[in-house]
């Protein structure tokens, strides 16, 4: 288990992603005794988010290539209080493991029914609920031979400013975690472990699709 | 019950396929009264603007209200090629003993979480010496957060690194 208040995030500088090296900060961070402006944060509840933005595989005239996936899960505070009511961001690669990005230059498909893009609104209990397709892996500048393990980026805001995190899902058991210095940048391999989500034979649906659980905990609510 | 909390992980590369709004940019509408620019660049730490990163604005309302109704307070601005970002927004009011300011998030390729810092108005020359949080600075770093007057509101350049870098805060 991760130890209770210990910082499970990943440094800033971490010399194996070599991005960092030109952009973590060099100056020492300052101290902050957070204010009201970090205390608060954007009620993103209204944001107009349609039916079809929590299903990546409907935005199209066709169905997507690939695995079809749910990917469902809570979004809590680390005292267990549900954040309901918030806005949660999704985007990814395709099943080839190319995004609709103009810089992705890897030479597999784009798939002209997937964008990779998808949001929703948790409800009360802070539950969102996403169907999508399996994401590929795909190789990247920064080693030789350096493949990201499949992955879905999630952004979830919380009800500070403080709170707000943008992280990445990962698959169970995938064979390039060993490899890839984003996963293996947070400290705490227990930390890193709940990057990763949980099959769910429960949520699978009979003869449709596959279900992942992956529940994502901010911070608690900090205070003055 | 202390849930263990889930680790932050990089925007990457190709972020703005899924962060980006059609209205991101702007906290009011073009034409709103009061409306001005906060702009500037984000540089790296050989001076080189840096194209693919969002700034996340978070913000009083002009009356110093925070969560104020009709007031979105929140912007996202990403950078263009030249490492531009901007949001249109209304000038802060103080909250409480603080000077106007924004909080800015910081999110890129290469950053593994954000990064906090805030942009502070070169009009408030008395409040900003008495504001706790620039007061907590010292001289150099206090100078990285102040804005400067331009013809359409602010800017203010974040440096992650170098001679010039931003002072950032640990949250």
């Amino acid at each position: 288990m991760t130890s209770v208040g210990a910082d499970p995030h990943p440094p800033l500088l971490y010399p194996d992603y070599r991005s960092t090296r030109k952009r973590a900060p060099s100056r020492p961070l300052a101290d902050l005794r957070p204010t009201l402006t970090e205390l608060t944060g954007p009620v993103l509840g209204d944001r107009p988010v349609a039916e079809s933005d929590a299903d990546l595989t409907i935005q199209h005239d066709g169905e997507p290539q690939g695995q079809r996936i749910v990917v469902h899960g809570r979004v809590r505070e680390s005292g267990g209080r549900a954040v309901p009511d918030t806005l949660v961001e999704i985007w990814q690669c395709n099943a080839a493991g190319r995004y609709r990005h103009v810089a992705d230059q890897h030479p597999a498909p784009l798939d002209p029914n997937f964008t990779g893009v998808g949001r929703c609104i948790t409800d009360e209990e802070g539950r969102f609920r996403f169907i999508t397709i399996q994401p590929g892996a795909y190789p990247w500048g920064n080693h030789p031979n350096a493949w990201r393990p499949a992955h879905i980026h999630f952004s979830v805001f919380g009800r500070a400013f403080t709170q707000r995190l943008v992280t990445q899902m990962y698959f169970p058991g995938d064979p390039l975690f060993a490899y890839d210095p984003i996963f293996n940048s947070v400290p705490d391999p227990a930390a890193r472990e709940l990057l990763v989500c949980r099959f769910d034979l429960e949520q699978t649906q009979p003869d449709w699709a596959l279900a992942y659980a992956f529940d994502i905990v901010l911070r608690e609510t900090p205070f003055a | 019950m202390s849930l263990p909390e889930t680790p932050s992980q990089t925007v990457g590369p190709f972020f703005s396929i899924g962060l980006t709004w059609e209205d991101g940019a702007r906290v009011v509408p073009e034409g709103a009264e009061g409306a001005l620019w906060l702009h500037g660049r984000i540089l790296d730490g050989e001076g080189t603007p840096i194209p693919d990163a969002v700034v996340e604005t978070w913000q009083a309302d002009p009356h110093g209200h925070l969560d104020a109704p009709g007031f979105r307070g929140f912007g996202r601005g990403p950078t263009d090629e030249d490492g531009r970002w901007r949001v249109l927004t209304l000038k802060p009011g103080p909250v409480g003993d603080q000077a106007p300011h924004v909080d800015l998030a910081i999110f890129a390729r290469g950053l593994l979480r954000q990064v906090l810092t805030r942009l502070y108005f070169p009009d408030e020359t008395e409040r900003n010496a008495a504001d706790p949080v620039l007061s907590s600075l010292d001289a150099d770093a206090r100078a990285t957060l102040v804005a400067q007057h331009s013809d359409d509101g602010y800017a203010l350049d974040i440096h992650l690194q170098g001679p010039h870098a931003t002072a950032f805060f640990a949250f």
